[in-house]
């Protein structure tokens, strides 16, 4: 694998993240990380609708006229959106998934990350390096989601994946941390931490 | 009485913002400073108060079980739909507004294209599904507090950050970390609101 692969894989999961860095997509994520499973659930249909749909589009790249491409956009993301929905559907009663996931499912129609790396990568690169940059960047967004997964769940309920961790030593769950404001605080805290090791993404 | 009940509920209780992190993106990137929040605001109320109606009736009438056809399902095509409503109508307003008010077509610029894409906007679109709604009349009025509700959450928001130009943040919370920090806060403070029963 060549350098400028690598940097297109690695780019958007740390340095250039497309939560901490881009503040792109941060709509449909916060509400589905009271849990480390809803969250683990986001991640993978974030990482699947944005991989394909970047890899459709470049495929189309030299067909679409420029003045429609964002309804081609949004009908090719649209499509993913379903078809990662109708799967969820299918297994929403053998996994006890949230019913309200599908709201949230929806909304990456509207994510702006799809549509970011599909203006700003699908439209000028091949396949390959866009399906990766697609897979990457949503990989970069789900870590972000399952790390504040962690800390609502584990402090929120005691548990991870529904198991108890805290609980039995006895600890009392902390409700505020289940509240969705904590996760928008947390989300400072991880932007303060990553920006103390990386002074270059200081504002001033 | 029902629908004052709906209206004051979706603009406090069930706040797009605080409850639901919708159309957060543009909430963070565009709150630097009130005017510009103000123009955004305007612009998603008004967006919100055309659509939902409209996808109301399409998916009453369309969309849901036995609606067009007796024993045709169609719900699995609401997201493409609704999207597809939205990005129509925020064009055609776009238009009417640059011919008959070049004035708040100039005021509103960049922000009403941008608006396709804001998730409050498909939020609404999708809760309103999903609260089964008796009539147009509810729906248009969930749509006009929820408008509102991201308005307020807006406005104060970015008087808020005006301030906070002026104060010492540490350098690593600068910009982005002490915003979300501060929405968490205020956040926090729409919360005695919720539970309220009207």
């Amino acid at each position: 694998m060549d350098a400028k692969l690598k940097e297109t894989i690695l780019n958007p999961i740390f340095k250039g993240n497309p939560i901490t860095v881009l503040v792109l997509g941060i709509c449909s994520s916060l509400a589905v990380t009271v849990t480390l499973k809803g969250a683990l659930v986001m991640a993978l249909s974030v990482i699947v609708v944005c991989g394909i749909s970047s890899l459709i589009l470049s495929l189309l790249r030299n067909t679409i006229p420029s003045r429609v491409r964002i309804i081609v956009q949004l009908v090719v993301v649209a499509m993913m959106v379903i078809l990662v929905d109708q799967v969820l559907k299918s297994f929403e009663a053998t996994y006890a998934i949230d019913k309200q996931l599908s709201v949230y499912i929806g909304l990456i129609i509207t994510n702006c990350i799809v549509m970011g790396r599909i203006e700003a990568f699908a439209l000028g690169n091949k396949p390959w390096p866009s399906f990766l940059d697609g897979v990457a960047n949503g990989a970069g967004y789900g870590m972000i989601l399952i790390i504040v997964a962690f800390f609502r769940e584990l402090l929120g309920s005691g548990t991870l994946f529904g198991v108890d961790i805290l609980n039995w030593l006895g600890y009392v769950p902390n409700n505020l941390v289940i509240l969705p404001p904590f996760a928008l605080i947390l989300l400072g805290c991880i932007v303060w931490v990553q920006r103390s090791i990386q002074k270059d993404l200081q504002e001033k | 009485m029902e629908y004052i009940s709906l209206f004051v509920k979706s603009i406090f209780v069930d706040n797009m913002i605080f409850a639901y992190f919708l159309g957060m993106c543009s909430y963070l990137a565009v709150s630097k400073n009130v005017k510009t929040a103000a123009g955004l605001g305007v612009a998603v109320i008004f967006v919100l108060l055309v659509t939902l109606p409209i996808n109301y009736l399409l998916n009453k009438y369309v969309l849901a079980p036995d609606a067009l056809i007796k024993g045709v399902d169609l719900s699995f095509l609401s997201f493409i739909i609704f999207i597809a409503v939205i990005a129509a109508i925020v064009q055609i307003v776009e238009m009417v507004v640059e011919k008959f008010s070049p004035s708040l077509y100039s005021a509103l610029g960049i922000f009403l294209p941008l608006i396709a894409v804001n998730c409050a906007i498909l939020g609404g679109s999708l809760f309103m599904q999903q609260k089964d709604f008796a009539n147009v009349g509810e729906s248009a009025v969930y749509a006009l507090g929820s408008g509102i509700g991201w308005f307020l959450a807006i406005v104060s928001l970015a008087a808020i950050r005006e301030k906070m130009a002026y104060s010492k943040v540490p350098a690593p919370l600068k910009g982005l970390g002490i915003t979300f920090i501060t929405v968490g806060l205020m956040a926090i403070a729409m919360m005695t609101f919720m539970g309220i029963s009207l």
